[in-house]
């Protein structure tokens, strides 16, 4: 028992994700390993491309062939996941992790009621009869606040609005009270002016049920307001990791350091643009060494040909060579 | 839901009275009925008398108004070859095309569409890559050629079915069928199967690359992402959606079988209204072939307002944009 209480709700270990091409295998996530504990919420960012969505899709077990996971592991709650048997896997999908897609609008199958695909959920992982399940989904469209859910239940999803879809989509998530939701940019095809909404509702329901989030987002603002902690990835790797203040206010990858420079004024002006020179490489030009190094301001002779990895400094872990000294020096002590 | 169907309706009206316009001015244009009816070397008195009497010397727009009142009564006039009234004959030939077509549309939607949901979700098996290339070879080789090889093999060969006619029909009042009896069946066998199996292909293959789309969308995604099970996904969420679109097809393809169904029914002579419509022109019989076309175009209309129908009831983005704008 104390032992699984230590463990986190969620191990990402040395995660690989590959893509055999005609022209050799792509690596789109090399060497990710990440906890997330029980009620966490995890915040990623990463510019566009940066094995977000693959990360996010891999530990759910939704990878798109011919994407697939080349090594590593995925555990919940001590129980490796990343190779069980389709039907086992399903069971773990819904039931234990609950996904947010990004477009509510495509999320929702146009041809069945919002309340059918809400029981169907229900059903699916419970035994409730058809009347409870049909009280529960209205309740948890209460919940997530759709206004008067008797009548909204019987309704198609071309009858709500954006933000209401997505409310939808929250509710069908939380069905059946998952211990971890991954939400992949759960606002960003939405108006701005009920981003901040939805994600407030978001965080509100996770804590309330008691779910985990592995919130993905290119939003800083977001992260800063929502995330316990945060991991950047970039280019396939994660660039940093560690609690939201200390990654907000003592950046020490240079890679976080310029995407901090985007985070949006309060005055509500929303700036993502990432203040940082030049693009991320396509996984076909990743260079030698540091994969940031063609756009870093503090490049230097070692980062041309070594590629570093995560070690520990201060409370979050680095992969940049200029904390390798600091490393050394600790590293002697212990 | 009423304002939908009114709708439809009048754009009915207006393609049938277009239609019997077309066919109408057949009698005009397309050869000369008293020629036809008199031939050559009658004297200009009978010519004239004869005119009078079909009322063709009454001013145009008066004959076509009569031509519509009297086809909306189910007269056509009289056959110029068999001098019959052409509602008879129709009346006799209509049911044979009737149940070709019918059993033809059956076939084709009972294994078409199951074939490409297997197919479909099946995209690598062995089965899937042979049915699509079989449905190749239905796709490309003619009709006629299909029927003339079912004749050779199963009716000279193998002599188990018979070649041509409808054999017994049992006659039920104004319907003679041939689905009544074994023999019937028999009969109708073959032809059915030589119409439908290009319909058969092309909805299996329609069928087949809507469930691809469908299955890439986010809906079936994050259907996967809540953990419903494998049927209720394939066979409720994407099968739904990829009737949609089928449904229009099948609505095309059941008439374009009406066209079809011309070829089929003179490779086995089978007794139905393509043949008569294939007689009629040999002998620019007009009122044969203006009241096909008439009957044709109805079926059309009919066929359509039925995929319309179908539509509303099953997508209810439809239901709700006539019912008077989304609530939001
Ligand atoms: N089917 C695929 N074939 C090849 N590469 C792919 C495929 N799908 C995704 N990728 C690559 O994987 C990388 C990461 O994608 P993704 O996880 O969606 O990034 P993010 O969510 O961070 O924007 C991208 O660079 C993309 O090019
Ligand atoms: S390792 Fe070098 S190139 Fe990479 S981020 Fe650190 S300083 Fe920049
Ligand atoms: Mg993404």
């Amino acid at each position: 028992m104390a032992d699984i209480k230590n463990r986190p709700l969620l191990e990402v270990r040395d995660l690989r994700i590959e893509f055999p091409t005609r022209r050799g295998t792509l690596v789109a996530v090399d060497g990710v390993s990440f906890d997330i504990a029980e009620g966490e919420v995890l915040g990623v960012v990463g510019e566009s491309g940066a094995g977000k969505s693959l990360t996010g899709a891999s530990i759910i077990g939704l990878l798109e062939p011919p994407g697939r996971i080349a090594s590593g592991q995925v555990i919940l709650n001590g129980r490796r996941i990343d190779n069980l048997p389709y039907e086992e896997m399903r069971h773990v999908r819904g039931h234990d992790i609950g996904m947010v897609f990004q477009d509510p609008l495509t999320s929702l199958n146009p041809l069945y009621s919002v309340g059918r695909q809400l029981i169907e959920t229900i059903q699916t992982h419970s035994d409730l009869s058809d009347q409870a399940a049909r009280k529960r989904a209205i309740e948890l469209l209460g919940e997530v606040g759709i206004p008067s859910p008797k009548v909204r239940i019987d309704q198609y999803p071309h009858q709500f609005s954006g933000g209401m879809r997505q409310r939808v989509v929250i509710a069908l998530a939380l069905c059946v009270n998952p211990r971890l939701i991954i939400a992949d940019e759960p606002t960003t095809a939405l108006d701005v002016s009920i981003q901040a909404q939805i994600i407030t509702l978001l965080k509100r329901l996770c804590s309330e049920h008691g779910a985990a989030v592995m919130l993905i987002t290119h939003d800083m603002g977001v992260i800063a307001e929502t995330a316990n902690r945060v991991a950047v990835m970039y280019a396939g790797r994660l660039a940093e990791i560690g609690p939201v203040d200390e990654v907000i206010k003592r950046a020490k990858h240079p890679y976080t350091d310029g995407l901090m420079g985007s985070i949006p004024k309060l005055s509500g002006a929303t700036e993502r643009l990432v203040q940082i020179e030049g693009s991320m490489p396509r996984l076909t030009e990743i260079p030698n060494g540091c994969a940031f190094n063609p756009r870093c301001p503090k490049v230097f002779a070692r980062c041309m040909d070594e590629r570093p990895d995560l070690t520990h400094v201060g409370r979050s872990e680095v992969a940049c060579w200029l904390y390798d000294q600091q490393m050394e020096r600790t590293g002697s002590d212990g | 839901m009423l304002a939908f169907i009114v709708q439809r309706l009048l754009q009915a009206i207006v393609v049938m009275f277009v239609v019997a316009l077309i066919s109408f001015s057949l009698f005009r244009y397309v050869g000369d009925p008293v020629n036809n009816m008199l031939g050559q070397d009658s004297s200009t008195e009978q010519r004239e008398l004869l005119r009078e009497r079909l009322g063709l010397n009454d001013p145009v727009p008066v004959q076509f108004f009569h031509y519509v009142g009297n086809a909306l009564q189910g007269d056509f006039g009289l056959s110029y070859r068999m001098g019959k009234p052409v509602d008879e004959l129709i009346a006799k030939r209509l049911p044979a095309t009737i149940e070709l077509v019918a059993v033809s549309a059956v076939l084709a939607l009972l294994f078409g569409v199951p074939m490409g949901v297997y197919t479909g979700l099946n995209r690598n098996s062995w089965l899937s890559r042979s049915l699509l290339t079989v449905s190749l070879v239905g796709i490309s080789l003619p009709t006629f050629v299909i029927g003339i090889l079912m004749i050779l093999v199963f009716g000279v060969w193998l002599g188990w079915l018979p070649t041509f006619g409808r054999g017994g029909v049992v006659d039920l009042g104004v319907w003679q069928t041939s689905l009544l009896t074994l023999q019937g069946w028999s009969h109708i066998l073959m032809p059915a199967i030589t119409l439908a199996l290009f319909q058969l292909t092309l909805i299996m293959r329609l069928v087949r690359a809507e469930m691809l789309e469908v299955l890439r969308t986010d809906y079936i995604k994050f259907a996967r992402a809540r953990g419903l099970r494998n049927q209720a996904i394939n066979y409720g969420h994407a099968l739904k959606n990829t009737l949609v679109p089928v449904i229009t097809i099948m609505g095309l393809q059941i008439g374009s079988l009406l066209a079809f169904s011309i070829i089929t029914e003179t490779v086995f002579a089978w007794p139905g209204m393509g043949l008569l419509f294939l007689q009629g022109i040999q002998f620019v019989d007009i009122p044969v072939m203006s009241s096909y076309l008439v009957l044709m175009a109805l079926f059309f209309v009919i066929i359509n307002l039925t995929v319309d129908l179908l539509y509303y009831a099953v997508d209810p983005r439809l239901r709700s944009q006539h019912v008077g704008g989304a609530a939001h």
